[in-house]
């Protein structure tokens, strides 16, 4: 199974069309696929609170947004996500890469992965772990319920997921 | 001229388009001189007005504007490449240069000295920057909104505030009717 083609067909079957993204060695090779889809409008962002604000503003205008973004934004992005994303009750698919966790060759990235979920949690921000490729089959049905319930929804994928980055 | 007499002054122009305001004592004047459906309030996120109206343009076709402030800009300066890379012609960022961060006790900001918003707007890429004075800023924002291209206004004026209660509209409310008059 292509992971990247997977994790982009299941956004447009969702009619998600406009997704802004911070790179991650381990989503290159997502973020290529969006940047390769005509049902999506993709725009870089410089950070990750920069790419909330933009996913706000195309929500209020009609489109459904995604943001892609490693882990360590979530030390970024607090403040947006209370402020904006969950007291105005918008809908946010976030793709994460889970650096940090099993497989990891950077131990600084170690040090943000041991807070990620526990922010999350203190956030009441729903969150799914990607350990295993099929856990991607999870994906949909995460999709269809972040725009059921307009909530921020995070999606937490590890180098396991991704085939092992950093031991190879 | 301080923020809310230019506020004041440039009320009807922007009243029939749909607007982002930033967080604080701008939103709170607009609020107070011109509530409509078609102001999305920010309550908080100091420094997204700029990209949450960018997102909102790219979205859809009617004009949008961005109400800014120089020290909200200053907080999100790595918004400006974006503006400037993916332009979309019904946007406009209207940057009210003060030179403080009016909403916090006017303590100055360094556009208020040796920074120029105009030059860091242009260095990023964005191709119609005008700097203009309070007084002169409704024939440009005018022209700015009918315009195909899109505009960065840097409008400089006075450090100044006056006294205002908060809004207490709930932020869903702001959002839903703000994106009924998105449909509409």
């Amino acid at each position: 199974m292509n992971i990247d083609k997977k994790i982009v067909d299941d956004l447009v079957a969702n009619d998600v069309s406009f997704v802004t993204t911070v790179p991650c060695k381990q989503l290159a090779g997502v973020i290529d696929e969006v940047e390769n889809r005509d049902d999506i409008f993709h725009i870089p962002s410089n950070k990750e609170d920069e790419g909330m604000g933009l996913c706000a503003g195309a929500f209020m205008g009609g489109k459904r947004p995604a943001i892609i973004m490693q882990n360590t934004a979530i030390g970024v992005t607090i403040n947006t996500l209370a402020t904006l994303t969950q007291f105005y009750r918008m809908p946010l698919p976030m793709i994460i890469s889970y650096r940090g966790e099993l497989r990891e060759p950077v131990a600084c990235q170690v040090e943000m992965a041991v807070h990620t979920k526990a922010l999350l949690a203190q956030l009441n921000i729903p969150t799914y772990h990607f350990h295993w490729q099929k856990d991607v089959e999870e994906f949909d049905n995460i999709l269809k319920y972040t725009f059921m319930c307009n909530k921020p929804v995070a999606i937490l994928t590890d180098a396991n997921f991704w085939g092992g980055y950093g031991d190879q | 001229m301080i923020r809310s007499e230019i506020l004041k002054e440039i009320a009807p122009i922007l009243n029939p388009h749909l607007v982002v305001c930033n967080i604080g004592l701008p939103s709170q004047e607009l609020h107070m001189i011109d509530d409509n459906e078609r102001n999305f309030y920010m309550l908080g996120t100091m420094g997204l007005s700029s990209s949450i109206g960018f997102g909102l343009a790219l979205a859809q076709d009617k004009p949008v504007i961005s109400i800014d402030g120089d020290g909200s800009v200053l907080t999100n300066l790595g918004t400006l490449p974006t503006i400037a890379n993916n332009a979309a012609g019904n946007y406009t960022l209207l940057i009210i240069d003060n030179g403080s961060y009016g909403s916090t006790g006017d303590q100055p900001t360094y556009a208020g000295r040796k920074t120029s918003l105009v030059a860091v707007a242009t260095a990023c890429g964005c191709e119609n920057v005008i700097e203009v004075q309070d007084k002169d800023l409704g024939p440009v924002l005018q022209d700015a909104i009918d315009s195909d291209e899109m505009t960065i206004i840097v409008c400089k004026c006075d450090s100044g505030n006056i006294k205002l209660p908060v809004i207490t509209l709930d932020p869903v409310v702001i959002r839903h009717r703000f994106m009924e008059a998105v449909k509409a």
